[in-house]
């Protein structure tokens, strides 16, 4: 049998890497700034195709009709994973491959660093001509008081985290004086390293959360309470790591929803007011907007959506009230076109009765033609067809309650033949023909949609997110500066007259990026201190 | 005379003053480059040191030819060249203050801060690009970026005023937040940015092919049937570019505006991302706003990446910088008006 070989090179006598030079190769290449460079560039480009195509996870309903409407196309599409782009392994796969670059990366460096931190640095040039142009002063000595002055200056705290914010110093001598060595700029290496530090905290905070988080939603009509169990939700999900019982057990009623429109329709202000009554804690009223959010137990709730519910009761054919209570109508439009089911399974004797319904808060029109102009209920009516038959109820298939299943319902004929289509205004009671019973419209009430979500890992996502700026600006605008100094006691042939000992002349020079505009100041403010001079202190 | 109208009437001023700014300094930058080609005509024929004294002049080294750039060149300015300058920097004063007396009449009128659509958008990131340009104006020579910068205002301000215009309305309750004026108005302040560093970088691009030696592009795969390459460039042409820095210079203005960039535009994102879990409940929902604004950040990332990788700085990274620009046009128009997404009242 032959055996398996890694390499197959041209030439028989290379050295062959085999399998653990090959695995140190590919991690090589992984860690390599180009590659990381080319893992960052396909994730831009991977990530574009969710913002034209839709996206099973953002809009279920969207997306199933475009790979109904787009045959095989669709399907494909599907398939490869471009409606759930975000989701999909090729996606994954390119972020999980650059934040293993990204750890390949910061983790050597941040050793490094650590150890160039302690490692000293280097010493003066011997000739700082070259660094032109040069700083001069003259001190009066003596040498070592300067020296002093000097670190004091550059190095404000000698312990080892001075050197984050301050220089790194070093002293030499030289000849009849001391060479100072100054030396910043660690701080732009350690911005960069908390920085990518940042992203990684990001990206594992994220995961936590989406383990950790819940998320339900809510329709509540005024007057009527939720209580905070997941059966009382209408949708709810949570992560895998959630338990139901760290469900806070509060409860909130709906008194009253404010809502106001501008002439034009436009709304102005959503409102919910409610009351929250928790365990053990007490009951307090509360108002929550769309930008304000109300914290219970660690969980958020937010008003996601508000509209109309009318408050109907059906009364059967033999006379008795088969259905009373609010109806959601669900908004269709800007002013408030609010479509509703009205299912009534408990009649007395006979078919199932089901009503279609739209309800338009400020109606104008006649007959089956009608229009909403405003989103408030200044002219509000019902236009209603009756269904008869089966609901279907009692399939066991779970149903939308905002939808009929109208496979087995026929719906009420007027004398025409035609389908009946009904109108009523509020306080109206409305005979369906034929006698199928009759409809009361008894109230108008408003429903707040509320969205409830706890996600544990919020602080930490700001915590890191904080930190990753914070890291991101040391890193583009930390300055990378180095500062020398020489110091030469002048001794007897001074030209300046001093009058305490032999005076010091000071020569230092910088090194900085072109662009550092502030690098020739700090310059004149160092040779300042070290002369003793204290005008830009 | 209304808020409503002092604002229109001032941000057509501010846009015939930045085209009226925009023809001058490009007559100025003209009139540069054809006294920067004399001079060095006079240098290569031995006379130019000689009636150098006694004019105005620019003392700056000539730019592009390494071999004569030693020699400081001395560049007669005639005087229409001066003049031209006046009337830009005049007309991009004037033209500023006109934009910000629109942008704030605007924001009376609407009883909000202007930047709720994109009509204001426009009008408040003209105002912020033209702004840098005036700023950088104060510690180096910017007159080079005059005629691009002025130009893209002008254009922005003209579709703004013509396309964009939507008459003055009250926030919509997805809007009602200090959010509003802490994250638009940052991700506006970038736009600017981002324009001038485009502006910057294109010239730097220019400049570079003009300065190396033109040789035809070779495509790797299509050599087997056209093996002697393209000439995309002619390499002597655009004289303006002579009144232009050398590539290296404008390379580092461009990383400095794309930095500051950068690092605003990060926050613009987490600013997003907190206003989101404020209103929608959700601080990343991959709406195509949010798509977008995560393909501009990584472009820009992989910009200043590519910066400091071998093979890829100088003129690979100019063309990110560019790219990044074109995605924050295209997240600002194409995503605001073709895809559905919470961002829509945008629009």
């Amino acid at each position: 049998m032959a055996r398996l070989k890694i390499d197959n090179y041209a030439i028989k006598e290379a050295p062959r890497l085999g399998f653990k030079g090959w695995l140190r190769w590919m991690w090589r290449q992984v860690t390599s700034m180009r590659i990381a460079l080319i893992l960052l560039l396909m994730l831009g480009v991977a990530a574009i195709p969710g913002s034209f195509l839709p996206q099973w996870p953002r809009e279920r309903a969207d997306t199933a009709r475009f790979v109904a409407n787009n045959g095989a196309l669709g399907e494909l599409l599907d398939r490869l994973g471009f409606l759930d782009v975000y989701g999909s392994a090729w996606f994954t796969a390119i972020a999980a491959l650059l934040f293993v670059s990204l750890v390949g990366c910061i983790v050597p460096r941040t050793i490094a660093h650590a150890k160039a931190l302690r490692a000293p640095i280097a010493p003066v040039p011997s000739s700082l001509t070259r660094y032109a142009p040069l700083a001069e002063g003259e001190a009066p000595g003596p040498l070592d008081h300067s020296v002093g002055q000097l670190t004091a200056h550059l190095r404000p705290h000698p312990q080892w985290w001075g050197a984050i914010t301050g220089y790194r110093v070093r002293t030499d001598e030289r000849g009849d004086g001391v060479a100072f060595a100054a030396d910043k700029g660690h701080i732009r290496e350690i911005g960069n390293l908390l920085f990518h530090a940042a992203l990684v905290g990001l990206l594992f905070a994220a995961a936590a959360g989406v383990l950790l988080t819940f998320r339900g939603q809510a329709v509540v009509v005024e007057g009527r309470s939720f209580t905070n169990a997941v059966v009382a939700y209408d949708t709810f999900s949570a992560g895998r790591l959630f338990r139901e019982e760290e469900l806070s057990p509060f409860t909130l009623t709906l008194d009253k929803f404010e809502s106001q429109f501008s002439d034009a329709g436009r709304p102005e202000t959503f409102a919910a007011h409610v009351t929250v009554t928790e365990p053990g804690v007490g009951t307090r009223q509360e108002v929550v907007r769309v930008n304000d959010p109300l914290g219970i137990g660690g969980a958020n709730i937010y008003l996601q959506g508000n509209g109309y519910a009318a408050d109907l009761t059906f009364t059967d054919a033999a006379g008795n009230v088969a259905f009373s209570g609010p109806v959601i109508f669900l908004p269709q439009d800007g002013y408030y076109t609010s479509t509703g089911v009205v299912k009534v399974p408990d009649v007395t004797s006979g078919d199932q009765v089901g009503l279609r319904a739209t309800l338009f808060p400020t109606a104008i029109g006649e007959g089956t033609e009608w229009i909403s102009i405003h989103p408030q209920p200044a002219n509000p009516v019902i236009v209603f067809t009756a269904y008869t038959g089966d609901l279907g109820l009692d399939a066991g298939v779970p149903q939308n309650v905002y939808r009929l299943d109208e496979s087995q319902l026929s719906p009420v004929r007027d004398d025409d033949g035609a389908p009946a289509v009904m109108v009523i205004a509020p306080g109206e009671t409305v005979e369906l023909p034929g006698g199928a019973g009759s409809l009361a419209w008894n109230d108008t009430l408003r429903f707040a949609a509320f969205d409830l979500r706890s996600d544990p890992s919020l602080p930490w996502m700001l915590g890191f997110s904080i930190a990753a700026l914070t890291g991101l600006t040391l890193s583009l605008f930390g300055p990378r500066r180095r500062l020398w100094l020489v110091l030469t006691a002048q001794g007897a042939t001074t030209v300046v007259p001093s009058t305490d000992g032999p005076g010091i002349h000071v020569q230092g020079a910088v090194l900085a990026p072109a662009h550092d505009a502030g690098a020739r100041a700090e310059l004149e403010r160092a040779v300042a201190a070290a002369v003793g001079r204290e005008e830009h202190a | 005379m209304t808020a409503q109208a002092i604002s229109v009437v001032a941000l057509w001023g501010a846009t015939i003053l930045y085209a009226v700014a925009m023809v001058a300094y490009s007559v100025r930058l003209a009139r540069e480059a054809d006294a920067r080609v004399q001079a060095r005509r006079l240098v290569a024929v031995g006379a130019g040191d000689a009636s150098a004294a006694a004019s105005p002049s620019v003392g700056q080294p000539a730019d592009g030819d390494a071999s004569r750039a030693d020699k400081p060149l001395v560049v007669r300015l005639p005087r229409s060249a001066t003049r031209a300058l006046g009337i830009a920097r005049a007309a991009t004063l004037v033209g500023l203050v006109l934009n910000g007396i629109g942008v704030v009449a605007r924001g009376i009128e609407a009883g909000h801060v202007p930047w709720s659509n994109m009509y204001e958008y426009t009008i408040t990131g003209s105002f912020v690009a033209v702004l840098i340009l005036v700023l950088l104006g104060r510690s180096r020579d910017t007159t080079f970026l005059g005629a691009g910068v002025t130009g893209l205002a002008t254009i922005a301000l003209g579709i703004g005023l013509t396309v964009l215009y939507a008459e003055a309305d009250t926030l919509m309750p997805a809007l009602q937040s200090i959010w509003l004026i802490i994250h638009v108005s940052i991700a506006t302040i970038c736009a600017g940015i981002f324009g001038v560093a485009f502006i910057v970088t294109g010239l730097q691009l220019f400049k570079d092919y003009r300065d190396s030696e033109p040789k035809p592009v070779r495509v790797r795969w299509v050599q087997p049937i056209h093996d002697r390459g393209f000439r995309v460039f002619k390499g002597r042409g655009m004289r303006f570019l002579e009144a232009v820095p050398k590539p290296d210079v404008l390379e580092a203005l461009a990383f400095r505006l794309i930095a500051v960039g950068f690092v605003l535009w990060t926050f613009t994102v987490m600013a997003g991302a907190i206003w989101a879990e404020h209103s929608w409940g959700r601080y990343w929902g991959w709406d195509p706003k949010e798509i977008w604004s995560f393909v501009i950040w990584v472009i820009y990332a992989a910009y200043l990446h590519a910066r400091t990788t071998q093979g890829w700085a100088g003129r690979k990274s100019a063309y990110l910088a560019l790219v990044g620009f074109v995605a924050l046009i295209l997240n600002f128009t194409v995503v605001n008006f073709v895809f559905q997404g919470l961002h829509t009242y945008a629009g």
